[in-house]
């Protein structure tokens, strides 16, 4: 069993209050890792890490990739809160620069957006998209070109029963094509998941060096 | 290998998206070649018609409508990309944040700083310049955008995550183009009275190559920290 992830006692914190200390886990093909925990624990900034957007304050992060995405420092497709979407741009023409941004097959576009059922809808501009159809349409993003592993910020946000369904599916079969998801989540999980509890290893609030903030 | 893949696959979609999107949806150019334009026509509105006065303040008049024009694009050549989460993406995908910055910032000059040079005749002509220099005219303003641009491209970087970070980027930007505005400005002046304009040209191109070399870097370092 190959470890694709390592992450390895990283922290991170925002101003002085510690978001999570020493966060150690792994994550070897096929796993699906769940991260829970409450508003504002840090669930997207520790996605951010491992998506290389943002720095961890100490700890090491290291991918292990074989293969021709192994040169990529972060083989890695990242769904933020944002997704990504030009209000002007037509739902084909972003399929479509995304594709030469990846360097994908532009026949890769026609499967993705019929698989999240926008297929009917590529001509509608992005200001024409329902919050759910927008999500839909940056799920397609991950799907023309392969990176094993996802980074996805609530995937299931905004959308119908239907579109859950689909996200759901394509997890599955990310994962039993040897690839990692990482997401965060509320309620619904996914089976087979692995969860980590991204919290403070101590509940004690960080009291406040008084000269730090008069120096600062 | 690596780096045709890094112009493949990043520089060139982004800078033609970018032209497009820029040109779309109101068209990016107006709006800069509107201030440029109805600023120039204003001077003689202000200074009156005598032809000496407007040959005597034309240039100068005429370089810091450009410069101020300049201005106008930066406040959206990022922060529209990091609101959107585009910036995450391209961000995530490996791409340097110097390429994105470059292939951004040369194409936003494309959509309106060419169109800013390409009218900067019209406006010469109009400031009472004499017409045998509408194109050394031409070709400071094109040097001249391409400092402005590439330098207000590092204010636009930095205030990227700010509301209402126009006025920021003035601050930021206005004093690193005195350079440019003084060899243009000069460049502009010699060129109106038949002098010998090439040294002060050179200068101005100088300007905006380091504005190219440095820009993106600068902004492409900001643009992480914004992301952080």
């Amino acid at each position: 069993m190959v470890n694709l992830l390592n992450v390895s006692k990283i922290s991170a914190s925002r101003g002085y209050r510690t978001l999570f200390r020493d966060l150690s886990f792994s994550a070897s093909t096929g796993d699906i890792l769940e991260l829970r925990g409450e508003n504002g624990s840090g669930k997207s900034t520790l996605l951010r890490i491992l998506a290389g957007l943002t720095r961890a304050e100490s700890g090491s992060l290291k991918y292990e990739i074989e293969g021709d995405v192994s040169s990529l420092k972060f083989p890695v497709h990242f769904l933020g809160h944002q997704d990504g979407i030009k209000a002007q741009e037509s739902v084909e023409d972003q399929m479509i620069f995304w594709a030469r941004f990846f360097q994908a097959d532009k026949a890769e576009i026609r499967p993705a957006l019929e698989r999240v059922g926008l297929w009917k809808r590529r001509d509608v501009p992005g200001r024409g998209l329902s919050a759910g159809q927008r999500r839909r349409l940056s799920l397609a993003r991950l799907l023309i070109t392969y990176r094993p592993i996802w980074l996805l910020d609530e995937p299931l946000a905004a959308l119908d029963v239907k579109g859950q369904e689909i996200v759901k599916e394509l997890i599955a079969k990310h994962t039993s094509e040897g690839g990692v998801v990482v997401a965060a989540m509320h309620g619904h999980g996914f089976e087979n998941a692995k969860v980590i509890e991204v919290k403070p290893f101590s509940k004690k609030i960080k009291t406040i060096p008084t000269n730090s903030l008069e120096n600062a | 290998m690596q780096k045709q893949n890094m112009a493949e696959g990043v520089l060139l979609p982004l800078f033609f998206r970018e032209l497009k999107l820029a040109w779309s949806g109101g068209g990016g150019a107006a709006l800069p070649v509107g201030f440029y334009a109805g600023a120039a026509t204003l001077t003689p509105l202000a200074l009156g018609p005598a032809t000496d006065l407007l040959q005597a303040a034309g240039p100068g008049v005429l370089f810091i409508s450009l410069a101020l024009a300049s201005l106008l694009p930066m406040e959206r050549l990022f922060q529209a990309d990091l609101e959107d989460g585009t910036l995450d993406v391209l961000a995530s995908s490996g791409a340097s944040m110097t390429g994105i910055a470059l292939s951004k910032t040369l194409a936003h000059w494309m959509a309106s700083g060419l169109p800013l040079a390409l009218v900067a005749p019209l406006l010469w002509v109009m400031l009472q310049g004499p017409g045998e220099a509408v194109l050394i005219v031409l070709g400071i303003s094109l040097l001249g955008g391409l400092a402005f641009f590439f330098i207000g491209s590092i204010g636009a970087a930095l205030t990227a995550g700010v509301r209402r970070g126009g006025l920021l980027i003035a601050l930021v930007a206005l004093p690193l183009y005195a350079p440019a505005t003084i060899f243009g400005a000069s460049a502009l002046y010699a060129a109106a009275e038949g002098r010998d304009w090439t040294g002060s040209m050179a200068l101005c191109g100088a300007c905006a190559l380091v504005a190219i070399a440095l820009g993106p870097f600068a902004s492409g370092a900001a643009l992480k920290t914004a992301l952080d």
